[in-house]
């Protein structure tokens, strides 16, 4: 499947320059100018990294920071007036924990729905001799490349009746597309003996994906669920778009009503001390309680991620 | 050579097949089919390959797909058809194919609204911005990563590069309006180099600087893997068999890992170009505000407040129609340049 290495191969071997020095020792010192790109590199690399990791430590810093000191334009990396309180006042607000609940309940649900619908296609995509597989890949690809939109998505959506109901968020997205063809491939190297084992051993299909195939791909069901879980939990517009009841948010859109400063002025406003606006170290205390799970969980992703991305980019 | 033409013959219905296949394989030259016949024929046995007996064989099989072929009609294929409202009258309320046929009236309408023709360029500027500077820099990073010695440094740099990939877009735009804020850093940087602050997020000026840098920031990190999955299926014997002829590092780099990288490269290129259209709508808007809509508001989002805020879905459906449209037909003449230019193309 991976056709990469042929090509630079017959590349290197046919260029004349390279061809015409063969009597060069195998032993090279790196020269000048490279190992002055390596300190450089090195060097640019770190200042990638601190760039990067800036605007988190911003908001860690704010969050810790009493407002007067953020308004003054001093905080930076370091809390400035060090206090908890922020964390009290956004901690007390019970929308917001109705809102994270929320979040966590769409999160689970439509990855499970997701996963579902997910496996059952990739596994029976994954079966090279199914008859109408390609006309049943092209189906999937296609919504890569060309959707509805979003009027007929949000008129189609209202006439189901899903407004202000959970399915408004778990269902419309359940299949992403890079996923599956991630899962696919995957399932496309599952080895067949095992498979035909379990068949000759009586299995029908469902047993062998159920009872055979699941078990044996722990990993790859791991980085789905991790993809579809993610991805979910950082969503905000399908819930922006279709809820308006702010017991149903999730905690994406309360925290952008936050950042618009369309809600909570009163509740936040006063507790968070001199500012009548929303208070920048209430928005960065919200943000920083919004993506915890996802920080915390960062070495599993990452690693994850990563897998699941090579597994794709072979295919996909 | 003679196991060529059973594979062919055999695979003969497959091509049929192939023809029903949706709109996007219509343009598909030959040689291309008959890549996938060999490719599929293999599998498939001469006097098998009916329906009948694909059925009776595999229904199994078919049964785990109708769940997700119908989730893909409902909530894919049917707002598709449901574009039929850009030539139909909507109201709330009506037929989600809308109630009686205005032809192109909608059409006509945006081609002469002056304010779509400004979001219209300022969702070139904006995507051709994104793609000119996002495209690249992942694969020079990748390349910088590439060079790094020290397997540590090199893991955790890379860590690092992808976290903000994993951040919701609620919390890149709350980062983003905050650190270009007054009292935000941006503005202490500025102070403390003497200059004069300024509400950047109020400046329309500036809004493409800041969401082109806050694309940069998000996505060049986690553009690497991909790069960084291509370098590590670059044969080292090919480095070995570099050095032996003398090739020093950057002879190496310019003819062992680049060439490594570039049928990547082109199928990055080719998904990049076919997204160049739908510029980062959720980003630009929660960033915005009517202050600055004259270099922020994009097609989408003037979709978004012409069909949602306002609800003129029908008109609304006429532009958001007419950029996917825009959207398919630069993916595929991106992916048509090529394959006649390299071979290496998405299908």
């Amino acid at each position: 499947m991976v056709t990469i290495p042929a090509e630079p191969g017959t590349k290197v071997e046919q260029d004349p320059r390279l061809g015409s020095r063969p009597t060069q020792t195998i032993k090279i010192k790196d020269s000048k100018s490279y190992s002055a790109f390596r300190v450089f590199n090195g060097i640019a690399i770190i200042v990638i990294c601190l760039v990067t990791l800036y605007p988190f430590m911003n908001i860690i810093a704010q969050s810790f920071s009493s407002e007067g000191y953020i308004n003054a334009g001093q905080v930076n990396l370091i809390p400035r007036g060090f206090n908890v309180t922020t964390f009290e006042v956004v901690m007390s607000d019970s929308m917001f924990w109705r809102n994270y609940a929320n979040t966590v309940i769409y999160t689970v649900v439509a990855t499970a729905i997701a996963m579902v619908l997910t496996t059952c296609f990739a596994y029976a995509l994954s079966k090279r001799h199914l008859k109408g597989r390609s006309f049943f890949i092209g189906l999937a690809v296609f919504t890569m490349f060309f959707n509805g939109g979003l009027i007929p998505n949000y008129v189609l959506i209202n006439a189901m009746g899903f407004t202000n109901t959970i399915w408004a968020i778990v269902l419309p997205n359940a299949i992403s597309v890079f996923n599956l063809l991630v899962m696919k491939a995957f399932f496309e190297n599952f080895s067949q003996e095992l498979e035909e084992a379990a068949e000759i051993d009586g299995l029908t299909t469902y047993g062998i994906l159920w009872r055979i195939v699941i078990p044996l791909s722990k990993a790859v069901m791991a980085t789905m669920i991790l993809f579809y879980a993610v991805s979910f939990w950082n969503a905000w517009f399908q819930a922006f778009l279709y809820l308006d009841r702010r017991e149903l948010y999730p905690v994406t859109v309360y925290l952008r009503n936050l950042l618009a400063g369309a809600t909570g002025t009163e509740q936040m406003g006063g507790a968070a001390g001199e500012g009548t606006q929303i208070a920048s170290n209430v928005q960065s205390v919200t943000m920083l309680l919004t993506t915890l799970p996802i920080i915390c969980l960062y070495p599993f992703l990452q690693k994850y991620f990563v897998r699941g991305i090579m597994l794709g980019s072979v295919k996909a | 050579m003679s196991a060529i033409g059973v594979t062919e013959g055999s695979s003969q219905p497959g091509l049929r097949e192939a023809g029903v296949v949706p709109e996007f394989k219509e343009p598909e030259t030959k040689p291309k089919k008959q890549r996938r016949a060999n490719r599929k024929g293999y599998a498939g046995t001469n006097n098998t390959n009916t329906w009948k007996h694909a059925l009776k064989t595999d229904w199994r099989l078919y049964t785990l797909l109708i769940l997700p072929v119908l989730f893909l009609l409902i909530f894919r294929y049917l707002p598709m058809a449901g574009n039929v409202i850009a030539f139909r009258r909507f109201r709330p309320g009506s037929s989600i194919f809308g109630d009686e046929w205005v032809g192109m009236h909608y059409i006509e309408m945006f081609i002469q609204d002056p304010t779509f023709w400004r979001v219209f360029w300022n969702t070139i500027i904006l995507g051709t911005l994104t793609l000119a500077i996002c495209f690249p820099l992942p694969i020079v990073l990748a390349l910088m990563f590439n060079e790094l010695r020290s397997n540590k440094f090199k893991r955790i740099a890379q860590s690092i590069s992808y976290l903000p990939h994993f951040m919701s877009i609620v919390i890149v735009a709350g980062m983003v309006l905050q650190l270009t804020s007054v009292n935000g850093t941006i503005n202490q940087v500025i102070g403390s180099f003497g200059g004069e602050g300024m509400p950047f997020m109020q400046l329309p000026e500036w809004f493409r600087t800041v969401y082109v840098t806050s694309e940069v920031w998000q996505t060049v990190g986690w553009g690497t893997i991909l790069y960084l999955a291509a370098l590590t299926t670059i044969d080292p014997q090919l480095y070995e068999a570099a050095r032996i002829d003398g090739a020093n590092r950057w002879k190496q780099m310019w003819h062992v890992t680049i060439p490594g990288i570039t049928p990547t490269m082109i199928v990055l290129l080719i998904l990049n170009v076919g997204t160049f259209m739908a510029v980062g709508f959720e980003k630009v808007l929660l960033l915005y505000n009517p202050l600055i809509y004259e270099t922020a508001d994009i097609i989408a989002t003037y979709v978004y407040r012409v069909g949602i805020t306002s609800s003129n879905f029908s008109y609304a459906a006429a532009i958001g129609l007419f950029e996917a449209l825009i959207g398919l037909v630069l993916i595929l003449s991106a992916n048509g340049i090529a394959r006649k230019l390299g071979g290496n193309s998405l299908w």
